[in-house]
């Protein structure tokens, strides 16, 4: 319990460092990004007083509060679940883009993460077990080159194949377009057919970090006695291996989870934006083209909140998978 | 007096962390100086030519990293057209006056492909190198000093363990200035904690052995005993540190420069991509144009990932490949 709390502190101060690098940032920037900000809302007309005050209080165009005082307004804004406006999609609020966006990443995110997850780790297994075969060598092999394969490029080589030469696929937009959003039948289909592509390059460009860890753990594990002892039991492999030697190899996998989140987040976003899919990753581009600041602020906050999150997540499940690390003072 | 301590191997190494100080690559390399000058050049090139031998991994690896690191140096010599310079041949397939072809805008795709090299290879090594130095620094004296240093470095270091690298880069490039520089910054500070928290876990185990009693005994400075007696223990480690760094920053850098958030002027691998991308490249049937780039990055990558696997296996001789033994086919004893 005392080592959850010990976490849990630390990932909120992970969140404090975070919204405070996002306070200095655009603070710290040439030029003034509260003005460009204001010009382009100017172009939409109106600019209440709220508005302006609200921008100053984000981007520090407001020289007559202190340092101090700028920051505890930009944190009590955000307290109160207030990210501002968006410049690009004005009058819509950043919060309400976010919202919309968000389900689409999380859905894809979550199903190919775990997709991964779960047949990288598998694949991993059966390598360690037959080791020297002929499929340990041959997923070796390939394992080695996916593992420094560029996300956006296998995102372009698959909407080149299998979605432009073959026509297998649609590789633009997130739902057929014709169709109107809402839970039925035809909506969900399409969807889940438009998601094929981008998931597929996400599992095939993260597995190899799983098969790797894996395989490596696997074997390390599997030279145990324990695991010997099983054997000499005469049980069954498929209980040797998934009974005893994989539920301990599996470890250090849960930790790189954690630890590959933020990168497989990052890989999300480039995935998104050679899909057109109307995730986050997407707009946070279009804002940045737009330079529409409170957007991409909006965004990236929330992507390094929803990180330490799932690294909170994560350490609760190891806590669960791996008694040792109930005890204090564990390693 | 022994050098390179004999360390249990943990299985808690992630990715690509080689946990166990190797005797192999931390005893006859880095060893105490007075041995290493009494062995002369000659030796330590023939030392540096065994690890590269040692393991087929490491070979290969090496193999490929040094044909790229090659192509970087001297490349640029051999290309006698300005990369850049638009010609009237738009979007030629591969010949012999283009070897791989021309793009939209007639410009040479070799031309670019071989000065592309000296940028994303550059990048992608000097960042590895500042993350290891960072990573280095922190994980040692944390490990080894211990106490409220201790307590307040890892917090610093699981903090911006989570602190994603490209959403950050991404907004960062865009308020700052929009280089390589800027990328690259952002880069080196979210990728140093992991390296820095495998190695302070190695130090802290390190802390306590003989050969550091003795040297604490013998009254060597604390700076000393970190990076001349425990450090060479965990020259692995960093390796493996620096190689995972460099595929990384390899990747982020071409990634963003992909997306348009790259140095514009530049020639280098993201770039081209981001010119076959927005060129339509894909659409036109163009593959000269948009494959080269990606392929290179993914065997620079693979080469990069193939010494790290190596090391691997270096340090943990249970990862080395099994030799099965040929089955004979059994033949019945003729009386």
């Amino acid at each position: 319990m005392r080592r959850l709390l010990r976490r849990l502190g630390l990932y909120l101060l992970a969140i404090w460092a975070a919204v405070t690098i996002n306070f200095f940032l655009p603070r710290l920037a040439p030029g003034n990004p509260a003005e460009a900000a204001l010009m382009r809302l100017e172009q939409h007309g109106t600019v209440t007083p709220a508005t302006l005050k609200a921008l100053q209080i984000e981007f520090g165009g407001d020289t007559s509060d202190p340092l101090l005082l700028q920051y505890l307004k930009y944190l009590n804004n955000l307290l109160h679940g207030n990210l501002g406006v968006s410049t690009t999609y004005f009058p819509s609020s950043v919060g309400d883009i976010i919202n919309q966006n968000i389900r689409w990443t999380l859905v894809l995110l979550s199903l190919s993460v775990l997709l991964s997850f779960v047949l990288g780790s598998l694949i991993g297994v059966f390598m360690a077990w037959r080791r020297g075969s002929a499929l340990d060598t041959i997923f070796s092999s390939l394992m080695t080159f996916l593992y420094s394969i560029l996300f956006p490029w296998l995102a372009l080589m698959a909407v080149y194949f299998l979605g432009f030469q073959l026509h297998w696929f649609p590789f633009a937009d997130g739902y057929d377009t014709t169709l109107t959003q809402g839970w039925n039948l035809d909506f969900i289909a399409s969807a889940a057919y438009h998601a094929v592509l981008p998931a597929l390059t996400i599992v095939v460009s993260t597995i190899a970090g799983w098969m790797l860890t894996m395989r490596n753990s696997m074997i390390t594990t599997l030279s145990e006695d324990y695991v010997l002892m099983a054997r000499a039991k005469g049980l069954t492999s498929r209980r040797v291996i998934f009974a005893y030697a994989a539920r301990n190899a599996i470890l250090p996998s849960v930790t790189g989870f954690a630890i590959a989140l933020g990168t497989v987040v990052g890989g999300q976003l480039l995935v998104e934006i050679v899909f057109n899919y109307p995730g986050i990753g997407f707009s946070l581009v279009q804002a940045i083209q737009g330079q529409d600041y409170a957007l991409a602020d909006g965004i990236l906050l929330l992507v390094i909140v929803a990180t330490v999150f799932m690294n909170f997540v994560v350490d609760l499940l190891y806590g669960v998978l791996d008694p040792r690390t109930r005890q204090e003072r564990s390693a | 007096m022994s050098q390179s301590p004999n360390v249990p191997v943990s299985t808690a190494h992630v990715e690509s962390g080689a946990s166990a100080p190797p005797a192999l690559l931390g005893g006859p390399l880095l060893g105490r100086s007075s041995q290493r000058e009494r062995r002369g050049v000659a030796a330590v090139a023939a030392g540096i030519w065994g690890l590269i031998t040692l393991n087929r991994k490491v070979m290969s690896g090496f193999a490929i990293v040094g044909f790229f690191t090659l192509v970087a140096l001297l490349g640029p010599l051999f290309i006698h057209q300005n990369p850049l310079k638009y010609t009237s041949t738009l979007l030629a397939p591969p010949s012999s006056a283009h070897w791989l072809g021309t793009n939209q805008g007639g410009q040479d795709v070799f031309a670019q492909l071989v000065i592309g090299t000296r940028s994303s290879l550059f990048w992608a090594m000097l960042t590895g190198l500042i993350v290891v130095c960072i990573s280095v620094t922190i994980g040692l004296v944390s490990g080894y000093v211990g106490g409220v240093v201790d307590d307040g470095l890892s917090l610093l270091t699981n903090v911006f363990l989570v602190i994603p690298a490209l959403p950050l880069a991404i907004v960062a490039v865009q308020l700052f200035a929009r280089t390589t520089l800027t990328i690259v910054l952002v880069v080196a500070l979210t990728n140093w904690p992991w390296g820095a928290r495998v190695l302070r876990a190695q130090t802290l185990s390190m802390r306590s052995r003989e050969f550091v009693t003795a040297a604490r005994a013998g009254g060597e400075r604390t700076p000393r005993i970190i990076f001349f007696e425990i450090f060479p223990n965990e020259v692995s480690i960093v390796a493996a540190s620096f190689i995972t760094t460099t595929i990384q920053v390899l990747l982020a850098v071409a990634g963003l420069e992909f997306l348009g958030f790259g140095d514009s002027k530049l020639v280098s691998w993201g770039n081209m991509l981001y010119g076959a991308y927005n060129g339509s490249a894909l659409f036109q049937g163009a593959w000269w144009w948009f494959a080269p780039p990606g392929i290179c990055i993914a065997l620079l990558g693979s080469g990069l990932a193939l010494l790290n696997f190596g090391i691997d296996e270096i340090a943990d001789p249970r990862l080395r490949p099994v030799r099965r033994p040929r089955r004979f086919p059994f033949k019945k004893a003729v009386a």
